[in-house]
């Protein structure tokens, strides 16, 4: 039965996908793409990935969406037609499609367990987590001990396109600089997206931090409670506008976050350092090895969260403000 | 070959189409932004793929189970390696399009033939 299920969701995918690439109004593109993200979820779901199937529903689905539509709103609406050069484009992507397809016939077949990438490490992970870290989800554990430098690397690329997205948007537009109508409406006069968004925005945030808290013990982490905690203040951000949403969590904290949570995932790895450790070894924090790494997991990921959080919402921000100024 | 044999592959076909889409959508549209759509779904079509690999027949999603022996559970690494690619996706994503904006203030167009034409 999920087989089905899952045959369909993937056809399902596929129709949207072309259907984005060939709608001509961007706003529409964008609203196809937030379902071919949900689609997208879908499948990781029954693909046994469930914290990536999170983050892909709160991300993909999410605040992808609306940055799209802070730059549509900036933008175009409409694209212009194209001229010449689709038939070349089409047999190129046609041979390469045909040349993927016919590569997939030596890959193992779906769920083989004797696949090579379930011989590898995979098989080391499920087997000492339980001894080496004693937490239930061992993507957590993956994602913040055994391979900790990967996602500092992550967390500071993150915080690199956030600094890169201010100081292209931050300068103000030369024409109209000093005429800012700060009190923008939001959707204050439609009574029911208020009423329910209202509603919803605190508990968006209580899922947030569930998330954040109960990684450990079920699918969620940092990534995607920074990620839904966003999400949340976005839509409060949406009914009460922008100047609201600023009063509520100002630029400062935003940026506070950001640089906070990257120097506390930095910092947590200097600390091991000090006590005697390998640069975010988490085993020294505490006397009992067990209990250090799960201090030092806690710790990161609350590093993680607030890092992604920030930077999600500075960029919206930095869109939202650029559509007041102009 | 079985049916159910050819159907196994039916996830990496999905990748390839799914891939080639977004990557015709990058080379033919000149619409600036319509270019980071395309890119955007060749970017989850590689993330099917990796996920596509973690299943294994049987298994459940790596959150170990107490009291339970005998469980399989799906490969948790490449889960880790995407779901820190999604979130990255999305920042280098919102980089692109804050180009894109002030392409639009400084031309007038997001259109690049137009802004080839300009120049």
């Amino acid at each position: 039965m999920i087989f089905v299920f899952s045959l369909f969701l993937l056809s399902l995918l596929i129709i949207v996908a072309i259907a984005i690439v060939q709608a001509k109004n961007l706003f529409v593109s964008v609203m196809l793409l937030s379902i071919f993200s949900l689609l997208m979820a879908t499948n990781f779901f029954i693909l046994d990935a469930a914290d990536v199937a999170l983050t892909e529903a709160a991300v993909g689905a999410g605040i992808t969406t609306v940055i799209f539509l802070s730059a549509l709103a900036l933008t175009a609406q409409r694209e212009r037609k194209v001229v010449g050069g689709r038939n070349i484009a089409l047999i190129a992507v046609a041979v390469l499609a045909s040349l993927i397809i016919y590569a997939t016939f030596e890959k193992p077949r779906l769920g083989d367990p004797n696949a090579p990438v379930h011989q590898h490490v995979a098989p080391w992970y499920l087997e000492k987590t339980p001894e080496y870290i004693d937490i239930p989800n061992i993507v957590t554990a993956v994602l913040s001990s055994y391979r900790g430098y990967d996602t500092l690397g992550e967390v500071f690329v993150v915080f690199t396109a956030c600094i890169g997205v201010l100081f292209i948007l931050g300068a103000k537009p030369a024409s109209l600089r000093g005429e800012r109508n700060a009190e923008r409406a939001g959707l204050r006069h439609h009574l029911i997206p208020q009423v329910v968004g209202r509603l919803l925005v605190p508990f968006i945030v209580l899922f947030g931090l569930y998330v954040q808290f109960h990684g450990e013990y079920g699918p969620g982490g940092g990534f995607q409670a920074g990620a839904i905690i966003a999400t949340g203040v976005i839509l409060y951000a949406l009914l009460e506008g922008e100047a609201a949403a600023l009063r509520a969590i100002p630029r400062s904290v935003l940026l506070g976050l950001v640089v906070g949570g990257a120097l506390l995932f930095g910092g947590v790895g200097v600390v091991c350092m000090l006590m005697g450790g390998a640069f975010l070894d988490y085993s020294v924090l505490q006397s009992d090895p067990v209990w250090g790494q799960q201090l030092g997991i806690v710790i990161i990921e609350a590093g993680v969260g607030m890092a992604v959080c920030g930077a999600l919402l500075s960029i919206f921000h930095a869109f939202a403000a650029r559509e007041i100024a102009q | 070959m079985k049916l159910l044999e050819l159907l196994g592959y039916y996830n990496y076909w999905v990748f390839a189409i799914a891939l080639v889409i977004g990557l015709y959508a990058v080379i033919s549209k000149t619409n600036l932004i319509k270019k980071l759509i395309g890119l955007s779904i060749f970017q989850s079509a590689v993330f099917l793929m990796y996920i596509t690999m973690d299943k294994v027949e049987g298994g459940t999603a790596p959150i170990i189970k107490a009291g339970v022996e005998d469980q399989i559970y799906s490969n948790p690494l490449p889960q880790v390696l995407i779901l820190t690619a999604i979130v990255v996706g999305v920042s280098t994503l919102a980089l692109g399009l804050a180009i894109v904006v002030r392409v639009n203030e400084r031309y007038g167009t997001i259109e690049e033939s137009e802004i080839l034409e300009s120049d």
